[in-house]
C-alpha cells in the first residue's frame, strides 16, 4: 500500500490548487448550474415584472396592492420560501427557480414602477402633443426613461439571486451551494472556500456585465454626466 | 388540499410544541438570536454611521458595504465560519454571521439619513451657535430618524432570514424545524416550519413598520 500523498488536500487546507485542478469538472458543472438557475429566474421575473409595473402605473389603484404583496414576499426568508413551494414543485430545480422568481419580481416591480413614476409629466405631455398614442408613448418614451431605475433593480435582483441560489442546496439544486453543503458535512475546507469565492465572483461578474449593458442601452445618461 | 390538512395536523399536535426540538423552544431561540444580534449590530453600526455622516466622510464605504453584503451568500459565510475555530463555540458562527449581515443595511441607511438632512438646517444650527455635538444630537439625529429606523427594519428582517438559514449549518432557531423536516422527508413538517418562519418574519416586519410610521408622524408633527 502506498503512503497517502502529503498535499494540501490531505492536510485539508483552505486554499488548495490541487483541489481546483482535480475537481475542475465538478466545479464547472456547479458554476454552470448556478448561472442557469440565476439566469432562468431573473429572466422569468423580468418578463413578468414589466407588464405588472406598467399595469400598476396605468391603474393607480393597483399599485398599492401590488407593492404590498411584493413586500410580503420579500420579507419571507429564502429557506421558508423554498419550503413553502415544496408541495407544488417537489425536490426540483423548478422549486429553486420559482422561489428566486418571487424575490427578483419584488425588486424589479418596485424599481420599474419607481422609474415609470419618475418620468416627468411635461415629457409625457410633449409626446402626447406630438401625436404619440398610449402604446407608442409607453414603448418609446416612458420605458426608455425608466431604464436606469429598472437596470438598477435588475442588478440588485441578479446579485441577490446569485447569493440565494446557494440555499437551494437544501433540495439538491443549489449550484455552488451543493458543494458548500457537501463540504460542510465532510469538513472539506478547500471545497467550501473555493465554492464561496466562485459565488462572489459570479455575482460581481454579473453585476459588471449588467452595468456594461446599462451603459450601452442608455447612452444619454453618459453624455449628460459629461 | 392534502398537504394543507397534514400541515395543520402537524401544527395541532401538541407533542411538536414541547421539548428541546419543539416549536416553543425553537421560537425562543430565534427570538433571542434576532433581538441580541440586532442590539449588537446597532451598537456597532449606528455610532460609526452617525460619526461618518456628521463628518461627511467615508461615504463610499458606507454606501457600498450594502452592495458587498448582498453579493456574499449568507449560507457560504455560515459554513466558512463553522469550519473556523469560531465553529467550536456553539452558536458562534450564527451570531457572527447574523451581525455581519445586519451591519451593512444599518450603516448605509443611517449614513444616507444623516447626509440627507437639509444642509441649510445644519448651517442654521451652526449659525445659532450650536456645537458639533449639539448639531449631531439635536438636529441631525432627529431628522435622520426615519431613514435610520428604515435601516433597523431591513436589518431585523435580514436577521430573521439569516437565523433561518443558520439551521442549514447546524444553528438553532425555527429553521431547524424545516431542516429536520427535510431530513425526515416530511413535507407537512417542512411546510409547517416554513409557515412559522414566514409568520415570524412578517410579524417582525409589521412591528418595525408600525414603529417607523409612529416615528415619522412624530418627526413631521413636531413644530
Amino acid at each position: 500500500m502506498t503512503a497517502p500523498p502529503d498535499d494540501c488536500l490531505a492536510r485539508n487546507e483552505w486554499i488548495c490548487g490541487e483541489y481546483v485542478r482535480s475537481r475542475r469538472h465538478i466545479l464547472f458543472d456547479a458554476v454552470l448550474q448556478h448561472v442557469e438557475l440565476t439566469g432562468a429566474s431573473v429572466l422569468i421575473a423580468l418578463v413578468v415584472a414589466v407588464p405588472l409595473a406598467v399595469l400598476a402605473r396605468r391603474w393607480g389603484w393597483a399599485a398599492a396592492p401590488v407593492l404590498a404583496v411584493t413586500t410580503v414576499l420579500y420579507t419571507i426568508p429564502s429557506l421558508a420560501m423554498f419550503s413553502l413551494l415544496l408541495p407544488f414543485y417537489g425536490l426540483s430545480a423548478a422549486l429553486v427557480v420559482a422561489g428566486l422568481v418571487l424575490y427578483s419580481l419584488t425588486l424589479l416591480v418596485r424599481n420599474i414602477l419607481a422609474g415609470l413614476r419618475a418620468v416627468p409629466e411635461e415629457t409625457r405631455q410633449a409626446a402626447r402633443g406630438m401625436g404619440y398614442g398610449p402604446l407608442r408613448l409607453l414603448l418609446t418614451v416612458e420605458l426608455p426613461l425608466a431604464l436606469p431605475a429598472a437596470m438598477a433593480g435588475l442588478r440588485i435582483a441578479t446579485v441577490s439571486a446569485v447569493s440565494l441560489v446557494t440555499v437551494g442546496a437544501i433540495v439538491g439544486f443549489g449550484g455552488l451551494g451543493n458543494l458548500i453543503y457537501a463540504g460542510m458535512n465532510t469538513y472539506f475546507k478547500a471545497q467550501v472556500l473555493t465554492a464561496s469565492v466562485l459565488c462572489v465572483v459570479i455575482a460581481v461578474a454579473a453585476d459588471l456585465l449588467l452595468l456594461a449593458v446599462q451603459r450601452l442601452i442608455t447612452p444619454w445618461t453618459r453624455t449628460r454626466r459629461g | 388540499m392534502k398537504t394543507l390538512d397534514d400541515t395543520w395536523n402537524w401544527l395541532a399536535d401538541s407533542a411538536h410544541w414541547a421539548g428541546d426540538d419543539g416549536i416553543w423552544h425553537r421560537l425562543a431561540q430565534h427570538l433571542v438570536l434576532t433581538v441580541v444580534c440586532l442590539v449588537v449590530s446597532c451598537l456597532i453600526a449606528l455610532p460609526v454611521a452617525f460619526v461618518l455622516g456628521h463628518l461627511g466622510k467615508g461615504g463610499v464605504l458606507a454606501v457600498n458595504i450594502s452592495n458587498v453584503g448582498r453579493a456574499v451568500p449568507t449560507f457560504a459565510v455560515l459554513v466558512l465560519l463553522l469550519l473556523t475555530p469560531v465553529g467550536a463555540w456553539g452558536e458562534g458562527p450564527t451570531v457572527v454571521a447574523l451581525v455581519l449581515f445586519a451591519v451593512p443595511p444599518l450603516l448605509t441607511n443611517a449614513y444616507v439619513g444623516m447626509r440627507e438632512v437639509d444642509r441649510d438646517v445644519v448651517r442654521a444650527a451652526r449659525g445659532m451657535g450650536m456645537t458639533g455635538r449639539q448639531t449631531l444630537f439635536r438636529v441631525e439625529l432627529p431628522l435622520s430618524l426615519p431613514l435610520v429606523l428604515n435601516g433597523v427594519r431591513i436589518a431585523a428582517v435580514q436577521l430573521v432570514a439569516t437565523a433561518t438559514i443558520a439551521a442549514l449549518a447546524g444553528g438553532g432557531g425555527l429553521g431547524r424545524i424545516i431542516t429536520a423536516g427535510f431530513n425526515l422527508a416530511s413535507t407537512p413538517q417542512v411546510v409547517a416550519g416554513a409557515l412559522l418562519v414566514a409568520g415570524f418574519a412578517l410579524i417582525v416586519e409589521g412591528i418595525f413598520e408600525t414603529v417607523e410610521r409612529l416615528a415619522l408622524r412624530r418627526t413631521r408633527g413636531a413644530p
